[in-house]
């Protein structure tokens, strides 16, 4: 509990336990099952804040597309209204809403006039390869750092979870702009204007990991030094296993549990941290259309990126109760 | 003392030995604190009386001295029309700490409200508040902000709006799990088997014991509204740039990273320092309310 109160970070699910006095085949169904309920929800949720949209829509899409702020004619507004299905009753257009988002249709953007989804496909390619790719680097960066000081003596234990306390605090667009100052503008390492190639990667990937390493790094440290104490730890070093065997193989496994859990949630997080770090290094994806969308108030590109991060978020934690029990055969066999 | 520690299902020290140890793990951090302590100060004193911190004006147009370097003349450097940096992030720290302020007490309140109840209700309808909580978690804070701009349009208000709610469901959670903790403690069910009434429990018994985190989840929710607030601005969604609020400075900063690094390294600075700062004390709090259990 301590140290939850940080950040806003999920704790443990309560249902986990029910869950696993489940039957598998049935814990596998309520599991998908509960995964659509949030889909429902929050398809709800960004329709209910569409909705309240203050002022008329049309005359907003009119404006926006003209760069004026007057009143419309009804013959002018009565296109538009037909086009995006405004005159409908808002049971009419919630209906429409989903039985659209099953078919894989986010609607049509009010600035660009083109369906969400085709928009969506064809930014999102960089963003998800930076989101991944941060993930991994995040991953590696903790590990090694645990791994290598966790236990080890006052000054290195000390000295890398300072470095995990403040990395884990840094805003993303600071960071960002520190090494694009240091490694690009300065030394000259690395292209200033991203791009599209690996060495266009390494600044804004590492921007994104560095945080979420040092906030899963204290998480994991936690769990580790944890699991020295115990005593099939002891045993193992009394059968002669070396520090380091002890380590990868007793330890690590114990202490990369919470992180797992942590990386389903860190995903969304990542994601959208992915927006800001591409505007830091002009870098092509999601980014700047999205933040360009939210500026001329393009709802329904805006709500399908969001849509899109929680099916993300949903899959991705699904995932993660796959590989729980990999990682920990003992949930497997509580059935 | 420790009432409320549920993860913590170890033999229960002595009052003593937590108080001591808590005692001395403060002490250990004294360095950090003292120095937290003074960036604090040192802001909050900005936002009350900037003029105390800053003789020049932060409007001050100066073409001839524009895109300076920091130097002992002009501590962060000057921006693009000349004016001085370091003017600018002091009487810019009122605006910034009020939005910060503000969406921390908007996240408290609606946190406070959902947890509340759906701690005490518990059954169904603990169960679609948890639902609902759940629900909003999947958003990413960021995510949930922009899209409350794209529907209100971007300000001020707008930005506490978006960060406040888009932080509430965190710390509705870990209120909800405090308060279902304290309900279900042996106090409470002493309370209840000496015949005190249901509301007379929930004040005395349930209410103070399950704010108790909140002072240090205020604390360091400050720190996070305003990194969360200035990252928005820096979008170009938030306060707009000829304010010298901090994420209008990084805004306004922007275009010149290439030419005048300080323009965007130095207000994200004070970012930075004022929620470590803030994150260290909270910490210290919370260290000492929870009886020595932190890390």
């Amino acid at each position: 509990m301590s140290t939850a109160v940080l950040d806003d970070r999920p704790a443990p699910p309560d249902a986990q336990l029910l869950r696993a006095r489940l039957r598998r085949p049935a814990r596998v169904a309520v599991r998908i099952l509960s995964a659509l309920g949030v889909l429902w929800a929050a398809a709800t949720f960004t329709f209910f804040v569409q909705s309240v949209l203050p002022g008329d829509r049309a005359t907003l899409i009119i404006n926006q597309d003209t760069g004026q702020t007057i009143e419309r004619s009804a013959a002018e507004l009565a296109p538009i209204n037909e086009r995006f299905g405004f005159d409908d009753s808002l049971v009419t257009q919630y209906g429409h809403y989903l039985t659209g988002l099953v078919q894989g249709d986010l609607g049509t953007s009010y600035r660009l006039k083109q369906p969400v989804t085709t928009i969506i496909s064809e930014q999102i390619g960089p963003t998800l390869l930076l989101t991944f790719s941060a993930l991994a680097l995040a991953w590696i960066i903790s590990i090694a750092l645990t791994v290598a000081t966790a236990r080890r003596g006052r000054i290195a234990s000390s000295v890398a979870s300072g470095f995990e306390v403040v990395t884990a605090a840094l805003p993303h667009y600071w960071l960002g702009v520190i090494l694009l100052v240091v490694f690009a503008i300065d030394l000259q390492w690395f292209p200033v204007e991203g791009g599209t190639g690996f060495v266009g990667l390494v600044l804004p990937a590492l921007t994104l990991a560095i945080p979420l390493a040092g906030f899963l790094g204290q998480v994991t440290r936690e769990q580790f030094e944890r699991t020295l104490d115990e005593p099939f730890v002891t045993s193992a070093r009394a059968r002669g296993m070396s520090d380091l065997g002890v380590r990868v193989k007793h330890a690590l496994r114990h202490a990369v549990l919470p992180a797992i859990t942590l990386s389903g949630w860190a995903l969304g997080a990542l994601f959208s941290g992915a927006v800001v770090v591409e505007l830091v290094f002009a870098r092509a994806g999601l980014g700047q259309v999205l933040v360009d969308a939210a500026s001329a108030r393009d709802i329904p590109l805006v709500s399908g990126v969001v849509m899109l991060v929680a099916l993300v978020y949903v899959i991705a934690n699904l995932i993660v109760d796959a590989l729980y029990v990999v990682v920990d055969p003992r949930l497997g066999k509580a059935a | 003392m420790s009432t409320a520690t549920p993860t913590f299902s170890g033999g229960a020290p002595t009052p003593g030995a937590v108080a001591s140890a808590a005692w001395s793990r403060v002490r250990t951090w004294r360095p950090g604190l003292v120095l937290a302590g003074l960036v604090l100060l040192f802001f909050v004193v900005a936002a009350a009386v900037p003029s105390l911190l800053a003789s020049g004006s932060p409007t001050d147009i100066d073409l001839r001295g524009a895109l300076r370097a920091p130097s002992l003349e002009h501590l962060l450097g000057t921006d693009q029309n000349g004016r001085d940096l370091y003017t600018r992030v002091v009487y810019g720290a009122r605006e910034s700490l009020l939005i910060g302020l503000g969406a921390t007490a908007l996240s408290t309140s609606i946190a406070v409200v959902l947890g509340v109840s759906a701690g005490l209700a518990g059954g169904i309808a603990d169960a679609i508040i948890n639902r609902f909580l759940e629900v909003l978690f999947s958003f990413p804070v960021l995510l949930l902000a922009l899209l409350f701009v794209t529907v209100f349009g971007a300000s001020a208000t707008t930005q506490i709006v978006a960060v406040g709610i888009g932080t509430a469901p965190g710390y509705a959670r870990l209120i909800r799990g405090q308060v279902i903790a304290v309900r279900d403690s042996g106090y409470v069910e002493a309370a209840g088997a000496l015949g005190h009434s249901y509301a007379r429990i929930v004040r005395r018994h349930v209410l103070p014991n399950a704010m108790r985190p909140l002072v240090v989840v205020v604390t360091l929710g400050v720190g996070q509204a305003i990194v969360w607030a200035s990252g928005l601005a820096f979008l170009g969604l938030g306060v707009a740039p000829p304010s010298p609020e901090w994420g209008a400075l990084l805004d306004a900063g922007k275009n010149y990273v290439q030419k005048a690094w300080w323009l965007e390294v130095m207000p994200g600075l004070a970012i930075v320092a004022f929620a470590l700062s803030v994150t260290t004390l909270g910490r210290a709090l919370q260290a000492r309310l929870e009886g020595g259990t932190e890390r």
